[in-house]
């Protein structure tokens, strides 16, 4: 069973979404997205103080044999990008939730985030994914 | 002999198991007025003795006078056992082939090519080739604009001095991408790009500027200064070069305080003959830091599962196959044989003998300007430094200097006013290693004749 912490949101792109004190929002891909990835070996990253659309691809997630595109769940503007990653993008797959954030964003508008899953939401999706 | 290794009654099994009638079913949601029902343009079949025979013909009206003709393709020596090597059946073949690592011995020359043209042009990484200098170039500006985050305008500043097919190649393969390209103008006094023009735009948001060395007129730009503006005002640099010159001249690697990030250009100087305009192959090579960026495949040494050497394709997410619409580009190993004979040649000469090679052009083209001038009425139109080409003042029309020349057997040059129509009664003549000073003297004479012969005061 993966995990799936409840202090954050989620998307059925597999992607979580985790508010800050400073309303800013954090976001990283999921436990069971890394795992289905595989050892990822690169990370690229959005530009700081580029304005995204929702659902715009912001950053990209590499693995050996393959290429996935990540896309910003809300409109905003990127604060920051997890550097951290550009050295060690298997932070991504050793602490999803903590260390292998992506990237942070000032949200557009700061209630749009409660539209996405929450934790019982998306451990349903991904039962259903199981079935 | 069947070419099409399908016989009719396949094509009918294959039909029946689809449950298709005829093969133009198979079509049939195409419109009707879309199909095309015949090609009334391609003539009908010959034999193989009948096209032999047309090749021929054909092949003969390729013109093999005195030749002095440059501008972007060269005439060089290339040892027998370059060809002699490279059409060897191992390596005859174009493409990487499927399952790759199969093919050890392909992977390896394509890994040892990388290998050279990294280090000749003074940067980290070379992919395995693309389909020739101008295309290379538009790879480059590509890879550029995604490689510059900084710059939001997506736009390329281009020398005029920059061969016109190249600026036209771009243009072609760019435009539809929201690239704007603007051309910095050249001094009409050194033929080098302007460097005072080049300020003009020091306000302004520009994400690359291309720097040609040589130019297209053979003139050395001065490229530590061009390449040292670009990395003062945040504007990525990119080196065309000829890889001949780069056996004489500092490599785009070393250009300026930090070096450009992208060089490229046409492979075709290294071992790859003159043939009615090719094939001939780009080569594209960058920074390790930009590695993700660049297009095409890319062959890498590692170790097997016994901890033996090996060669594989690596870092395949950028490619087609994988990332789909957003690879970098959809360019495989298409020119893999010209890049197997420049290896070979590369390999024969080592930089000692490419050195050498460079250095002998350059004694070439100076003797060629030296004697052009002695003939009345010609001037240098540009100041040295220059590679291997010269650009020629005429006193007459030069079309019909050339094509006086043409008929006593020396292809003279190529006139630059179509492209340049500012210069007037201008050539640009190239002599390589390849030219004797007998060759030099027939030219001087032949172009003196030609002159002459229009009947022009000069």
């Amino acid at each position: 069973m993966t995990e799936i912490p409840n202090d954050r949101r989620y998307t059925k792109d597999h992607e979580w979404v985790r508010e800050q004190d400073d309303g800013i929002l954090a976001i990283g891909i999921t436990d069971h997205a890394q795992a289905a990835l595989g050892d990822l070996v690169f990370v690229e990253l959005p530009v700081v103080e580029d304005a995204i659309g929702s659902g715009a691809v912001c950053a990209v997630v590499e693995s050996v044999k393959a290429a996935s595109d990540v896309y910003s769940p809300l409109a905003g503007t990127i604060t920051e990008a997890n550097t951290a990653l550009a050295d060690a993008p298997e932070l991504v797959n050793s602490d999803p939730y903590g260390e292998g954030w992506l990237f942070r964003l000032r949200p557009d508008s700061p209630t749009e985030i409660e539209e996405l899953l929450d934790n019982e939401d998306y451990a349903r999706l991904l039962t259903e994914l199981d079935d | 002999m069947p070419f099409i290794p399908h016989t009719p009654s396949d094509t009918v099994d294959m039909l029946r198991a689809i449950g298709a009638k005829t093969i133009d079913e198979l079509f049939d949601e195409i419109p009707e007025e879309l199909q095309c029902a015949g090609l009334e343009a391609v003539p009908e079949a010959l034999s193989e003795l009948e096209i032999g025979r047309l090749m021929r013909e054909r092949a003969a009206q390729d013109e093999v006078g005195l030749n002095f003709l440059g501008a972007g393709a060269y005439e060089h020596h290339i040892p027998a056992a370059v060809w002699e090597l490279t059409t060897r059946g191992e390596f005859y073949s174009a493409y990487t082939p499927y399952q790759a690592e199969a093919s050890q011995g392909t992977l390896q020359v394509i890994y040892e090519y990388q290998t050279m043209m990294a280090s000749l042009t003074g940067l980290e990484v070379s992919n395995a080739s693309l389909y020739d200098g101008a295309s290379a170039l538009a790879e480059a500006v590509l890879m550029g604009v995604r490689v510059n985050q900084r710059s939001r305008s997506r736009r390329i500043l281009l020398p005029e001095s920059l061969h016109p097919h190249y600026r036209a190649v771009v243009r072609t393969i760019t435009a539809s991408q929201g690239i704007s390209v603007t051309e910095l103008p050249y001094d009409r006094e050194t033929g080098r790009s302007d460097l005072q023009a080049l300020d003009c735009y020091a306000e302004e948001d520009l994400t690359a500027l291309v720097i040609a060395q040589p130019n297209v007129f053979g003139v050395l730009e001065d490229v530590d200064a061009l390449a040292d503006w670009a990395l003062d005002h945040g504007v990525l640099a990119i080196g065309v070069v000829n890889p001949m010159a780069m056996g004489l001249l500092k490599p785009p690697g070393d250009w300026g305080h930090e070096g450009v990030s992208i060089a490229c250009g046409e492979g075709q100087p290294l071992g790859v003959p003159l043939s009615s305009g090719g094939p001939y192959f780009g080569f594209l090579t960058c920074r390790e830091a930009l590695v993700r960026q660049l297009p095409g495949r890319l062959v890498g040494r590692t170790l097997d599962v016994d901890g033996k050497p090996g060669f594989t394709l690596t870092l395949q997410a950028r490619e087609q196959h994988i990332r789909r619409s957003r690879a970098t580009s959809n360019i495989c190993t298409n020119q893999g044989l010209m890049v197997t004979a420049s290896t070979i040649f590369m390999s024969l000469l080592g930089p000692e003998g490419l050195k050498r090679v460079a250095t002998r052009c350059q004694a070439r083209a100076a003797a060629l300007a030296e004697a052009a001038v002695t003939v009345p009425g010609v001037e240098i139109a540009f100041p040295e430094p220059r590679f291997h080409e010269v650009a020629l003042r005429l006193p007459v029309p030069a079309s019909r200097v050339l094509g006086g020349m043409r008929e006593s057997g020396v292809l003279g040059g190529v006139h630059l006013k179509p492209w340049y129509p500012e210069l007037g009664d201008t050539i640009l003549a190239c002599a390589t290693e390849t030219k004797t000073d007998r060759d030099i003297e027939a030219y001087a004479l032949a172009l003196q004749a030609a002159i002459e012969s229009t009947g022009c005061a000069a």
